[in-house]
Formats: C-alpha cells, structure tokens, sequence
C-alpha cells in the first residue's frame, strides 16, 4: 500500500492585521504580495530605463534631481558613463529577477495554483510566508546598493568577472555595490527555491479528486513545469554568487585568473577562469528566462481559449508537450550567450543545434495558439487583446531568436542592438503582456471588482503601438552596428544612428507614461469598481467555482469533484461551456 | 497530530482526527509520498546541483590549472579515511533509528538517533581539527602555502565548508527531531523525512572525499 499522505491543514481564519496581511500564511494574500512587489519593481526598473534612454538620445542632458540619486554618478545632474552602466544594471537585475520571475510565477501561481488543483492551501503555507519575505528581504537588499558605498554594480545583471570579482578597484559601485547585489540574489535563490518546493509538491499531492494531471488547466502546468526549471536553475545560481562574494571579500581566485593589474598593481591572484563565471551563470541564466516566458505562455493559452470558446488546438497535451520539450532543452543551450566568449568553435555547433531545436516546441506552440484563434468567434476583452498581442510580439522577438542562434550570424550581432531587440520582445514585452492578461482577467477574482474596459483597451492599444515603436528600430541598430551597454555614441559610424535613438527615447517615455492608465485602473478598481461575479468570463476551472474573491480555504469547505477537463468550451446546450466541477452526466469529456 | 488514511483505489481518504473528523478525499500523488517526503526529495535535487556545481568548478580550474599541490600525506589520508567510516556508520544508525520508528519503538529510535547525532558531532570534530591543524601550517581560504594554485585551498575550504555546514544543521535538525520525536510533537514520518537528508549528507561526501582527499594525495 502506498505511505501516501498529503499535508492537509485544518484551517481556521486568520485574525489580527498582521496575521490576515502581513506576514500571512494564505497563499492568496502572498501571491497578491508578490503582484504588489512586482508592481512596486516594474516602476523602479521603468523609471531607471527612462533615466538610461534620456541619456542615450542626448548624452548631455541634465536630468534635474539626479544629483540626489547619486553624487559621484550625476555631478551636475549629467550622468556619467559609469552611472549609465549602473543604471543599466539595476534596470536589468530588477526586470528580470523581481518583476519576470515574480508577478507571473509567485505572484499569479501563488494565488491560483491552489485554487485551480482545488486545494485549499499550498501543501506549506508558512514555508510559503517565509519565501515571499525571504525575496522581501533580497529586494530591500539590492535597493540598499543605490545608497551604499559608491552606489550600485556597474556589471550588468550578468555580473561577469573578472570586472565583478575583484572588489573596488574595478569602478564606481563594485565595492559595496556589487556584494548588495550578489547576497541580494542569493537571498532571491533561496526565495525560489522555497517556492518550487511548495509549488511542485502542491501540485503533485494535493489535487482535489478526480482532478487527474490530464485535467488540470494549462497554467497550472505551466506555473508546475517551471517551478521543475527553477528548483535546479536556482539552485546554480545560488553557489555561483557564493563563489562570487567569496572572490571578492576572502581573496579566493575562483574566477581570476593570474597576471591581472589593477590600478597599476598586480594582482594575487591566480588560478581562476573568468570563463567559469559564464558557465554557471548562463546555465542558470538560460533556464531562467524560459522561467520568465512559460508561465506567460500558460496565461496567455488559457486566456486565448476562454475568449475564443474553443479548446486549444491540439489539446492541453500538445501545449504541455511543447513546454516540457523546452524546459527540457532550455538546460543544454547556455553556451548560446558565449558564442564570443573564446570557446572552442565546435563547441558552438553543440550549443547551436539545440537552440535551433527549441524554436520548434515553441513554434508548434504559437502555431496552436493560432489554430485556435482561426475561425473562432473571439469574445473581444483586454484580456483577449494582450493575449493576441503576445503572440504578435512573442514571434516578433522569437524570430531575432532564430538569427542570433547561428554562431556565423551571432559573430557579428553578439553584444549589439540586435540582440537588446531579442530580449526585450520575448520578455519585457512578451512575458509583460502575459502579466497584464492574467491581470485583467483574474483581477475580478482576486479583489471581487470588475476592471475598467475602456481603459484597459485604450492601454492595450496605446502599449501595443508603443513597444514596437521602441524595440522594432533596435532591429536596425543591431544590424548597423550599434553596440549595446554603451553610454554614449561617438565612433562616426555611430552618430548616425542617434536620431533613432532619440526616436527610441521619446516612444519609451511615452510607452511609459501609458502604464499609469493602468495604475490608476488599478487603482480606481480597488476602489470603485462595480463588483464582480464568480464567473464573469464564463470559464470553467476551479477559481471560477468559488466567489470573488474565494473564502479563506478557497472553497468553503465543500468536497470538491472534478468531473471533466478544463477547457470544455463550445458544447452544446444552454451555456456553451462546462466548468470542471459540473456533473458528469454534461456533455463532453 | 495523526491523520489516519486508506486509499480507495486512486483516491485517498484524508480525514483529521482532533477538531471534529473533516473527511476530504483527494486524487492520489503519483509518487505514493507523503508531501513533507516529496518536499525533501525535491530539496535534496537542489543541493545536489549545489554541491555538483561547485564540483564542477573546481574540477574545471583543477584541470586548467598548472601548478596543482598534492598535500595530503598518510596521516591526512587516514583521518580522512575514519571520517568516512564515521559517516557511513552514521547513517547505518540513522536507518536503524527509522526502522525502529516504524516498529512504533520510542526509545529504540531516541537511542539510534543519539548515535547518529554523536557520530555526526565527531566527523565535525574531526574535520575542524584538520582545518585548524592546516590553518596552523598556513594554509587559508585564499593561501596556499606550498606555493602552488590558491584554487586549491578555495576550493578545498569552500567545498568541504559547505559540506561541514550541512553536517552540522543536520546534526541540530536531528536534535530537534530527538526532542519533538520524544514530546509526540513529531512522528515517525518526520524521522524518515530527516534521515533521507542525512543519507544525502552522507552520499555528498562519498564524492567529496575521493575528489578533495585521494586525488590530491601526496604523490
């Protein structure tokens, strides 16, 4: 007989302030905590890449006040090179690892994983508490590098030694900047780690009956499969900041290699290979923003079937089939991002052919979003609209993929504009409208209120034009020349090109300026928004059985039996779909 | 607090004793586990990445390097050699401790336990003393004092570091195990969840003893 025993929590309602929203054990409150952290970062790295694209279109710009952020890097409000880099660092460490990781995964996951398996908790709430304040802490960490010292590392978020692992002597910020940064995503490390913990075993044992793995909804897969990535990406990363800091602070020579003369000195160290530090790093680095981009594809998938009352083409068996064939092949591609990096050539050969083989998973993925869209009477939402709009920028930024894939092109377009234009489309752009769809459409659930249409479709609209207006030109810039993390263009085959930028700077300010529409609907919904019903998209999976927003145990203690998949939509009878816990004897299945 | 169970084919009754019977049934795991198992199953996943990723960089640097030192001598080789004994002895008395728990033997398993946390308290000693026996001839995290690759000392401190580490919170979470075990606050389940991390523990320095001790024996 099987020792099979789920945790089962008897729960009682939590009392107190503390206790209901502070350090709560509800998964629903820490998933709306790390959407609120999310949300708090997504501006800072916003305002930093403001700050970055100012200076890039006019490199002799006072910018007022900038001064105060920091004295070294703005002597009269003009930013220097170095606090360009700074900046640049931040805005990327802050994307990535606080608003990418964070909203779609532990923020959207966290509050419907549970739900959708029918549970009525995570299978541990307090190790789940202890993540979210854990990545809290890591994010108050990083922060506490713009204040300290010389200000924050001018690394990048990739923090490559020998520039990062050999203490001040290497720039402004890599004093005690970099050490914030490197415990503040160690501390993030073990956030993430705490939650796959949580994540997988929730999904694995604590699924309500009948609620078989075939049955449960794409986004529960996907928030599960990536949880799988991150539980050994995170777990990389996590000794490779160690070995970092042990660098920098005890003089061990991990990643510096002998001979190095810093500030007319040579150094003592020897031994080290800065190549390693690209390893480790990009072996994470690469499974990580497959963590960015999966859970979005599960939101956007789900979303897409609700709006079009068609099941996804091929089934929740393709789509997971395509997920799991790039979750799996997302660990043997890193050497993709040290095409440059001096390896032997054939080497790229092993790195190259498995990048190329991933685009297919995803390929196939998009094609059956596309499938299902084809021919479908789309109920026309904000929800619906960022979902297709992801997946017209998720091909635009995939395609640059495919170029960037081959080592004899990577040669020429590795560490250009080219490349900023990759990223951005598949994650600042892509994953973001994954947030935002899973926003519209589950924010009548989280708070119980209906959001503005109006302005959630002029947001739409008005983003949509806007992040082609910035990265499309990137393209162009790739292919000229242009190098990237640089802070400002003088070479004469670079000046040319500054009106692009500035054209880049303007679309961005305004792309930016955009998102306060959605702040305030936000805002204004919390508080003024008509109020929601339980189902108010007519979707079938288990958080649309309950009210909006659900009762502390989700379900109010009732026996939960699922009877059916969830994307049952388009059947005949009096409504055209069948929610999870319907009867059997409902047609379908 | 106990939860009895049966399963009923694919589905598992889950019902609490305690706060009135609250009978929930549930799908089965794929796995047959008890969530707190599957937890430090995936948890030792990860710290196996840990411990092969730090492997894996000082066998990098090791094979790049040019001027590796082969330090350890009869008596190094030795002392490592007992711990590993000590270790693996440690676990036996671990799964001891499990199987009595099984047999519903209280005491038993307190005894096997205590073994286990006493073994484990004197691999530590017998590892900081090596340190410190090394510290006291020059050697430090950042020095190698036979002149060859500081890489050695770093990886040898950083990696046997992390594992000494482990060694010890294993040793407190036994202690606490111990205790709740003996209050009833904990049950057997909580004793085999802990002795699957000790074994981890225990495997870990299967590996780190070959490649940080006999392979860096003094030729």
């Amino acid at each position: 007989m099987h020792d099979a025993q789920p945790a089962v929590h008897h729960h009682t309602a939590p009392e107190g302030f503390i206790a209901k929203y502070v350090f709560s054990v509800d998964h629903k409150v820490i998933g709306l905590q790390y959407y609120g952290l999310a949300l708090l970062a997504v501006f800072i790295g916003m305002v930093l890449s403001w700050l970055m694209r100012l200076h890039l279109g006019w490199g002799s710009l006072a910018i007022p006040g900038l001064h105060l952020l920091s004295r070294n890097g703005a002597p009269g409000n003009i930013m220097t090179p170095e606090y360009y880099l700074s900046l640049m660092t931040m805005h990327g460490t802050i994307m990535v690892f606080f608003v990418l990781t964070n909203a779609p995964l532990a923020g959207f996951g966290n509050y419907f994983l549970p739900i959708q398996v029918g549970a009525a908790d995570m299978a541990f709430p307090r190790m789940n508490m202890m993540s979210f304040w854990v990545t809290f802490a890591a994010f108050i960490t990083l922060m506490l590098s713009f204040f300290v010292g010389d200000g924050p590392p001018l690394s990048g978020w990739t923090a490559y030694a020998t520039l990062s692992s050999v203490g001040g002597a290497s720039g402004p910020g890599e004093a005690t900047g970099q050490t914030f940064w490197a415990i503040a995503i160690a501390l993030f490390c073990v956030g993430q780690l705490l939650g796959s913990l949580n994540f997988i075993t929730t999904t694995l044992d604590l699924r309500a009956k009948g609620m078989t793995l075939a049955r449960m909804p794409l986004t529960t897969w996907a928030w599960f499969i990536t949880a799988c990535i991150g539980l050994l990406a995170f777990a990389d990363l996590l000794p490779a900041c160690i070995l970092l800091i042990l660098d920098r602070s005890f003089g061990t020579s991990f990643f510096n290699p002998a001979g190095m003369v810093l500030n007319g000195q040579v150094t003592k160290y020897s031994g080290g290979s800065p190549l390693l530090w690209q390893h480790l790093f990009w072996f994470f680095g690469h499974p990580e923003v497959y963590i960015a981009i999966i859970p979005s594809f599960g939101i956007v998938s789900h979303i897409l079937t609700v709006g079009a009352r068609k099941p996804l083409l091929g089934g929740t068996r393709v789509m997971t089939g395509c997920i799991l064939a790039a979750a799996f092949l997302s660990y043997m591609v890193w050497g993709h991002h040290m095409f440059l990096s001096g390896l032997n050539p054939f080497s790229a050969i092993l790195f190259s052919v498995p990048t190329l083989i991933i685009t297919i998973p995803f390929t196939v993925g998009v094609l059956m979003l596309i499938g299902t869209v084809y021919g479908a009477k789309l109920r026309f939402n904000t929800a619906t609209l960022f979902s297709l709009g992801f997946i017209s920028v998720f091909v635009s930024g995939g395609i640059s993929g495919f170029f960037l894939a081959q080592p004899s092109i990577d040669i020429y377009l590795h560490a250009t504009y080219f490349v900023v234009a990759h990223f951005h489309f598949v994650m600042a752009v892509a994953s973001i409208f994954g947030i935002f769809a899973g926003t519209y459409f589950w924010m009548p659930k989280m708070i119980g209120r209906m959001m503005n249409e109006t302005l959630g479709k002029v947001h739409f609209w008005l983003t949509f034009i806007g992040v082609y207006c910035i990265f499309m030109p990137m393209h162009y810039l790739g292919l000229a020349g242009n190098v990237r993390r640089y802070a400002a263009f003088t070479d004469n085959f670079l000046v040319p090109l500054i009106p692009v930028h500035k054209f880049i700077t303007v679309a961005a300010l305004a792309t930016g300026a955009v998102q306060f529409i959605f702040l305030w609907n936000l805002f204004h919904t919390r508080f003024w928004g008509p109020k929601a019903p339980d189902n108010p998209w007519d979707a079938t999976s288990l958080e649309w059985s309950t009210t909006s927003p659900p009762p502390f145990d989700n379900f109010g203690g009732r026996q939960l039996v699922v009877n059916h998949d969830a994307y049952q939509y388009g059947v005949e009878g009096p409504k055209d779909y069948i929610m999870q816990t319907d009867p059997a004897e409902a047609a379908g299945d | 607090m106990e939860s009895d169970f049966h399963s009923k084919g694919k589905d598992i009754e889950v019902s609490e004793s305690g706060a009135g019977a609250h009978a929930v049934i549930m799908e089965a795991s794929p796995f047959g586990l008890q969530s707190k198992k599957l937890a430090i199953w995936l948890f030792i996943a990860s710290d196996a990445v840990t411990f092969g990723v730090l492997l894996f960089g000082y066998s990098y640097l090791r094979l790049g390097s040019l001027d590796w030192s082969y330090p350890f001598k009869g008596a190094s080789i030795l002392n490592g050699f007992i711990m590993t004994v000590i270790l693996l002895t440690s676990s036996l008395t671990m799964l001891a401790a499990v199987i009595a728990a099984k047999h519903d033997d209280k005491r038993r398993c307190l005894r096997w336990i205590g073994f286990t946390i006493l073994l484990g308290t004197i691999f530590a000693v017998l590892h900081l003393r090596e340190w410190f026996h090394m510290f006291g001839e020059g050697w430090a995290i950042y020095k190698n004092p036979l002149g060859g690759s500081p890489v050695f000392a770093a990886g040898f401190f950083g990696i046997t570091g992390l594992h000494l580490l482990h060694v010890i919170s294993g040793v407190i979470a036994l202690s606490i195990l111990a205790i709740r075990y003996n209050n009833g606050v904990l049950d057997k389940n909580h004793v085999e969840t802990t002795s699957l991390y000790w074994h981890f523990v225990d495997l870990v320095w299967m590996f780190v003893f070959p490649i940080m001790y006999l392979m860096n024996a003094a030729r």
